[in-house]
C-alpha cells in the first residue's frame, strides 16, 4: 500500500516518494522542517492512511534512549522486598516496558513516532543505533532479547536545535518539508476548511503571506498558525472585505494573535502602522 | 549504476557514504519508485542528503549530471502518443470538455485523427485550422480557441517541472556558508558544552542510593549528588572599531548569544591586534582599560579563547613595535599574540571576512599563521569547526 496523502493531509510528490521508500525499505524516515509545517501530523496521518496503530514516543531533555526500551523499577521492587511482598521474586515484574518494546512486539507493524528527537541529550540518537538498525534488544535483567517480528514504520522529527550524529543519519531516509507554496497551501486550507468562501480564503491568504514577507519578523507564521487563524475568522464571522481594506493605518490584521506569537513582532506591526499614519498626513 | 552521480556528489562536498548509494540502489531494486526522473530526484535526494543546507549543492550537482534526460523522455514519449495524450487529456480536462469531445465523434475518434494528425505534420505549425501546433483553432494543440481542443504542450508537463524542481534551487537559503543568526550562534556555541558535578550535594542520586541500599542488605542507604553545570570557561576577546564597524552588529550578535550560554564567560574588546591593554566599555576604552598581563594572569589556562575580528589591517600593526595605528606601543602585535595563545591552549580566531578573501590580505594570513592555521569563517560551518577546535 502507497502513502498518497489522507483526506485531510496534503503531501507534496517528494514527501510521498520518501514516505513510501521508507516504508518499503524498512528504514527510519526522518524529517525536519520550520515549526507548524506538519510534521508530528504526518506520523498520524501515516498511520491513518495505512491503517496502522500509531505509538508516539515524545522527547523531552530528560529523556534517555533507555527509556524507550525499558526501564527497571528498583525502588518498587525494594520497597514490596521491605514489606514482604511476594511478587518481589519475580524481576519481571519490575520491568517497564518502554514505546520501542510496545512497537517491537505489536502484532500489527504500527508507526513509531520519536517526536523531537534533538530536544534530547546529543548522545541520544547514537544510543538508539544498534536497536533502530536492528530492531531488537537484549533485556539485561531478565536475560530475554526482544525481537521485532514486523518491523515497525518509524518516524522521527526534529526541530534542529541539536546536529544529528552521522552514524543516526547514514541509516535513515531524510525529508525536509518546506515551507508550502501558495498552491499547496490553498489546497492545504481547502482540505480543513472545505466550504469556506473562496473569497475569504483568497483575501486570508494574500494578507498571510505579506506577512510572512515582512522583513525582520522573529517568528513568522506557519501552517498551523494560518489554519487557526481561518478558523478564530470564521467563528467570528469576518468578511473578506474587512480583510481586503488596505487601510494603512490598520496594517494589524484582524484576530493577528493566532499569527503573531512574539510581543515584538506585534510591536513591530504597530511600529510599520503607526509609521504609515504619518506619512499619509 | 549512478556511480559518476554519487562521485561528483562527493566531490561537490555532499557527505554522502557508500552505506546510502547502496541504500539508493536497493530502493531502485525494490521498485519504491516509477521509472520517472522526477521521483529518483526525489528518492536520491531522500537517501543521499541528510541535511537541508546541502540540498542546494545536491540540485546543482543533480542538474548538472542528469541535464538532457529530460529530453531523452521526451522522444520516448512520442513514441507512444496514445497513451501518453490520455494520461494527459485525464489529467487537464473537466467534465464539460470531455463532453465536448463527445462533440467530436468520441474520444477514440479524437485520438485517431490526433494520430493521423501527428503523422501527415512536418515541422512546427503555428495558426492554421488543422495542423497541430500552437494558437490555432484546430481542435488539437495548445492555447487553441476551438471548444474542443485538446491541450497539447502546454508548460504544463510533468517532467518539465520536475527539472524545474531542482534548477528552481529553492533550498538555497539553506546552505551552510550563510552568515548565521543568534539562535544558529547558540546552538553552535552549544557544543562547547560541558556538564560537570561540582558544588553542594543537592540532588537524590537514585543509582548510588539503590547500590547503597543493597550493599546495605536492604537498609535505605540516601546518596547525594551535586547538580550538573556547565563547566565551560571562555574569553571572548572581540575587535572593535576601524575596519571592523562593518561587523559590529554580527559581533554585538555573536555576544548577546554567547553571553546566556555560558556561567564563566569574560569578555574584552581590542582594536585589530592585540597591545598591551584591553578594555570593557568600546566608548570610554582611553580612560578605563585592563592590562593584557593583568588579563593573563587573572584567568586561568583553563579558559578557551575566541578572538573575533576581521584581521584586516597594515602588516605593520602585527609585526612592528609601535605599528599601532591608535598609540604607540612598546612591544610587536605578534609578541602579545604569541604570549596569549601560549597562555590559553584552547583558542580559536573568527573571521567575518568570506573565507574566499582572505587570501587578499597579508595580515589575516599573518594572523591565520599565529593562529596556527586555527582560523574559521563566520558561518555556521565555521562556527562548527571552530567549537571543535576548542571543544578538544
Amino acid at each position: 500500500m502507497r502513502f498518497r496523502g489522507t483526506d485531510s493531509y496534503i503531501a507534496t510528490p517528494d514527501l510521498m516518494v520518501a514516505v513510501n521508500a521508507a516504508v518499503a525499505l524498512e528504514r527510519p524516515l526522518l524529517v525536519k522542517g520550520e515549526p507548524g509545517t506538519g510534521k508530528t501530523i504526518l506520523a498520524h496521518e501515516i498511520a491513518k492512511a495505512l491503517d496502522r496503530p500509531l505509538i508516539p514516543w515524545h522527547i523531552k531533555s530528560t529523556t534517555k534512549a533507555q527509556q524507550g526500551l525499558y526501564e527497571y523499577d528498583a525502588v518498587a521492587r525494594l520497597r514490596d522486598g521491605q514489606l514482604g511482598d511476594a511478587r518481589v521474586h519475580d524481576i519481571r515484574n519490575y520491568i517497564r516496558r518502554g514505546k520501542l518494546w510496545d512497537a517491537f512486539t505489536a502484532e500489527l507493524a504500527p508507526v513509531l513516532l520519536i517526536d523531537e528527537i534533538d530536544k534530547a541529550d546529543i548522545e541520544f540518537p547514537n544510543d538508539l543505533l544498534l536497536e533502530l538498525d536492528r530492531m531488537e534488544f537484549h533485556v539485561y535483567e531478565t536475560g530475554e532479547t526482544v525481537r521485532a517480528a514486523v518491523r515497525p514504520i518509524v518516524l522521527i522529527t526534529s526541530n534542529n536545535e541539536k546536529e544529528l550524529p552521522d552514524a543516526f543519519l547514514r541509516r535513515c531516509f531524510f525529508h525536509y518539508i518546506r515551507f508550502p507554496d501558495r498552491e499547496t497551501m490553498e489546497r492545504i486550507v481547502d482540505v480543513h476548511f472545505p466550504n469556506l468562501r473562496n473569497d475569504l480564503v483568497r483575501e486570508a491568504m494574500t494578507l498571510f503571506f505579506e506577512i510572512r514577507d515582512v522583513p525582520g519578523l522573529k517568528k513568522k507564521p506557519s501552517t498551523s498558525e494560518l489554519l487557526d487563524w481561518i478558523k478564530l475568522l470564521m467563528i467570528d464571522d469576518i468578511s473578506p472585505e474587512v480583510l481586503k481594506q488596505r487601510d494603512p493605518a490598520k496594517l494589524i490584521p484582524p484576530l493577528h494573535g493566532a499569527l503573531l506569537k512574539n510581543e515584538q513582532d506585534v510591536h513591530l506591526f504597530e511600529r510599520l502602522a503607526f509609521l504609515n499614519r504619518r506619512e499619509r498626513h | 549504476m549512478f556511480f559518476r552521480f554519487f562521485a561528483e556528489l562527493r566531490e561537490a562536498r555532499v557527505p554522502a557514504s557508500l552505506r546510502e548509494y547502496l541504500t539508493l540502489l536497493e530502493g531502485m531494486k525494490a521498485g519504491v519508485i516509477a521509472q520517472d526522473i522526477e521521483e529518483f530526484y526525489f528518492l536520491s535526494r531522500s537517501t543521499l542528503v541528510k541535511d537541508e543546507r546541502h540540498i542546494d549543492r545536491f540540485d546543482r550537482v543533480f542538474g548538472r549530471v542528469f541535464k538532457g534526460i529530460d529530453g531523452l523522455e521526451g522522444a520516448l514519449a512520442a513514441e507512444i502518443p496514445e497513451e501518453w495524450l490520455r494520461k494527459l487529456a485525464e489529467k487537464i480536462l473537466t467534465p464539460e470538455e470531455m463532453a465536448q469531445i463527445r462533440a467530436l465523434g468520441g474520444w477514440d475518434k479524437l485520438m485517431e485523427t490526433l494520430k493521423q494528425r501527428l503523422e501527415e505534420q512536418k515541422g512546427r505549425h503555428q495558426g492554421g485550422n488543422k495542423w497541430i501546433g500552437t494558437a490555432g483553432t484546430s481542435p488539437f494543440g495548445a492555447h487553441g480557441y476551438n471548444p474542443e481542443g485538446v491541450r497539447i504542450g502546454q508548460d504544463e508537463s510533468r517532467h518539465r517541472r520536475a527539472v524545474k524542481v531542482w534548477d528552481k534551487r529553492e533550498f538555497k537559503d539553506l546552505d551552510d556558508s550563510v552568515v548565521i543568526g543568534t539562535r544558529e550562534i547558540k546552538l553552535a556555541l552549544r557544543r562547547l558544552r560541558r556538564f560537570a558535578r561540582e558544588g553542594a550535594a543537592e540532588e537524590l542520586d537514585l543509582p548510588g542510593t539503590v547500590e547503597g541500599t543493597a550493599r546495605n542488605a536492604g537498609w535505605l542507604d540516601l546518596r547525594m549528588v551535586p547538580e550538573r553545570h556547565n563547566t565551560v570557561k571562555v574569553l571572548l576577546l572581540l575587535d572593535i572599531g576601524g575596519s571592523m564597524d562593518d561587523h559590529v552588529r554580527l559581533c554585538e550578535r555573536l555576544f548577546s548569544a554567547a553571553k546566556t550560554e555560558f556561567k564563566h564567560l569574560e569578555f574584552f574588546y581590542f582594536h585589530n591586534c592585540v597591545y598591551e591593554r584591553l578594555w570593557k566599555n568600546a566608548r570610554r576604552r582611553h580612560v578605563e582599560s585592563t592590562p593584557t598581563w593583568e588579563v593573563l594572569r587573572t584567568y586561568g589556562n583553563d579558559y578557551k579563547l575566541v578572538l573575533v575580528g576581521d584581521a584586516s589591517m597594515s602588516p605593520y600593526e602585527i609585526v612592528q613595535p609601535g605599528g599601532s595605528v591608535e598609540h604607540w606601543n612598546e612591544e610587536a602585535g605578534e609578541t602579545w599574540m604569541q604570549r596569549i595563545l601560549a597562555t590559553y591552549p584552547h583558542a580559536a580566531w573568527l573571521n567575518p571576512v568570506p573565507q574566499e578573501r582572505w587570501s587578499y590580505l597579508p595580515s589575516i594570513d599573518m594572523i591565520r599563521k599565529l593562529m596556527e592555521g586555527r582560523m574559521f569563517p563566520m558561518t555556521l560551518a565555521g562556527f562548527d569547526g571552530a567549537m571543535r577546535e576548542l571543544g578538544h
